[in-house]
């Protein structure tokens, strides 16, 4: 396993590149990014097998999906830092002609993509038709997708969650970014969705919960128990307690900063709470 | 003029049944995915065949689009297959972001498109799904007019690297086309040669087409008939070379005026050689309930409603 200290230090980098992205376009997502640097973190740099550059069929590899596009920011740092594309490339984000396009995508060829995601609901089913190519090709490999809780509400979700218990899709790790929070505020007061936890048992899924969803060991010791319990017949759901805007302190705990870009001044602020650890792009 | 026979009424969604049958024996990457109407679209040998490479997905379509999307990713050929209208109208997004946008080569196919699918009514009978696939950047769109050809065009998609809409349909059609034809995407086939009037036609409406031009035929009227059984990319270099010596043309569709097929081929004709057109479609309206007969007479999608066209672009000339 790698330091946790190593990749608490990735981690800072990356919620600077988050913030400098969002900044320079005065445009993006960098609460729900934030949210998840940790996860993506431990995912791509501890949790994952992954093959050296990119392919689109990824054989013999895990694979990740990307449901809630809208925090692109962190999936961009994330997979430069990676290896797939230049970190210089982050000075892009969002600028005409750029393969990172506000939302990602696979139509301008960034390494890294194999799915667009913006219109919410999708992610699911695209990891479930992956993790059954995978059956059929005999790859013993992973699939993993991340949602938002927000975007629960969108009805397809339920569709590929009664598929993939109906069907065994045990291949299959779907974590939901359990903020609490969305556009229009806190998830309970815009469509309360009840007990997730519940909903997904109910459906058949094998549910973990990591309840310090922005602490690097949390999850990587949370993403080991659910890949341990791959294979058993069941799709696993990983309930992920994170926090809106996590490590940023005037962003943290609301839905305020859901798509809206810090200020000159915000940035210093942001910058100041947060060490360059592995070099600014 | 040429002659074409029909060698007997078949239904379309057999030929694509057909078609994924002997898919299913030559190409081991071909999957194909149900929603709920496996017997509808004739998929029942595929799934007898190769139950590992059947995806039952139930009543689900927008699941079952995403579900193909990624399928793709790992090598799969991804055939989809639902009612016209659960593969388009329903699932827009799905497709759009998906699949089309995404770049994946899923094969939506779509049986029961149009108004001839009969008693169930409107709720059933899409006349909108071509526009709405036509215009996703990067989407293939297929119309067959019979039986050999639905199933030639199953056979050849399942070689074409990108998404495709194929649409065909429930009743039992004339079957003229060659058995075991080659089928060219993206190539229109001349079936008749005429001095008067292109007829443009796609999917069942090709054989009303040729019926009207015999009719024309006899009333001193030489019509052309074209076969576009790819409605994009469109052969426009076959519709204007044919209306550069007819001066005129009748489109012919089992779809909406707004969109389809006569759309297009207004569209190319305005920008290369622009020629006084009618259109054979339905004129934004919705179906309802009756025979494909009494349906297609009423709508104006036969034979006659063709003949009728021609004779009053012919004066417009």
């Amino acid at each position: 396993m790698a330091n946790i200290q190593e990749l608490e230090a990735f981690v800072t980098q990356v919620r600077r590149d988050i913030v400098r992205q969002v900044h320079k376009v005065n445009s993006g997502h960098p609460g729900g990014s934030l949210g998840c640097a940790e996860f993506l973190v431990a995912l791509y740099q501890e949790v994952m097998e992954r093959k050296e550059g990119f392919d689109m069929n990824g054989i013999e590899e895990d694979l990740f999906f990307l449901s809630n596009g809208h925090i692109s920011p962190v999936f961009y740092s994330v997979l430069a830092r990676s290896g797939y594309f230049p970190v210089e490339e982050l000075n892009t984000f969002r600028l005409l002609n750029s393969r990172l396009q506000g939302h990602p995508t696979t139509h301008e060829g960034l390494p890294g993509i194999r799915m667009a995601s913006g219109s919410l609901g999708q992610g699911i089913s695209v990891a479930i038709g992956a993790a059954e190519a995978k059956k059929l090709n005999g790859d013993r490999h992973l699939v993993y997708a991340l949602c938002g809780d927000g975007e629960l509400q969108e009805g397809q979700n339920w569709e590929a969650i009664m598929y993939a218990a109906g069907n065994q899709v045990d291949n299959l790790i779907v974590s939901i970014d359990l903020n609490g929070q969305q556009i229009d505020g806190a998830t309970d007061n815009v469509l309360p969705m009840g007990n997730i936890k519940a909903k997904f048992e109910a459906f058949g899924w094998d549910v973990i919960s990591i309840a310090k969803g922005n602490d690097v060991a949390s999850i990587i010791d949370g993403l080991n128990k659910a890949k341990s319990h791959s294979g058993n017949g069941k799709p696993i759901c990983v309930l992920l307690h994170t926090i809106m805007g996590n490590g940023v302190d005037f962003m943290m705990h609301t839905h305020a900063w859901h798509g809206k870009a810090p200020n000159d001044e915000q940035l210093e602020s942001a910058l100041a709470q947060n060490a360059e650890t592995l070099g600014d792009y | 003029m040429k002659e074409y026979k029909d060698t007997g009424k078949k239904d379309t969604r057999s030929g694509f049944g057909a078609g994924l049958t002997e898919l299913g024996k030559t190409n081991d990457n071909v999957v194909a995915l149900c929603a709920d109407l496996t017997g509808s679209l004739k998929m029942d040998e595929f799934k007898a065949n190769h139950p590992e490479r059947f995806y039952q997905v139930g009543i689900a379509e927008a699941n079952m689009i995403g579900m193909a999307a990624g399928m793709t990713i790992g090598g799969k050929i991804p055939f989809t297959g639902t009612f016209a209208n659960f593969s388009t109208g329903r699932v827009y997004d799905q497709i759009r972001q998906s699949v089309a946008y995404s770049g994946k080569n899923v094969k939506i196919c779509a049986s029961h498109a149009g108004i001839t699918l009969g008693e169930d009514g409107a709720t059933h009978q899409i006349l909108e799904d071509i526009g709405l696939m036509k215009m996703l950047p990067g989407m293939t769109v297929i119309n067959t007019c019979d039986y050999n050809q639905t199933k030639a065009a199953t056979l050849a998609i399942a070689k074409h690297d990108g998404p495709v809409y194929l649409r065909f349909g429930r009743p039992k059609v004339a079957n003229f086309t060659p058995e075991n034809g080659d089928f060219e995407i993206g190539k229109a086939v001349k079936l008749q040669e005429g001095t008067d009037v292109t007829i443009v036609a796609t999917g069942h409406l090709v054989w009303e087409a040729l019926e009207a031009a015999k009719t024309l035929n006899d009333q001193g009227l030489s019509a052309a008939v074209i076969n576009i059984h790819t409605i994009k990319p469109l052969d426009a270099n076959a519709i204007i070379n044919s209306v550069k010596t007819t001066g005129c043309v009748v489109t012919a569709e089992e779809h909406n005026y707004m969109g389809g097929l006569g759309e297009s081929v207004a569209r190319i004709l305005s920008e290369n050689h622009p020629t006084p057109q009618e259109f054979v479609a339905t004129k934004d309206t919705f179906g309802e309930s009756g025979t494909p007969n009494q349906l297609m007479e009423k709508y104006g999608l036969n034979a006659e409603a063709i003949v009728n066209a021609a004779k009053k672009v012919v004066a417009r000339k």
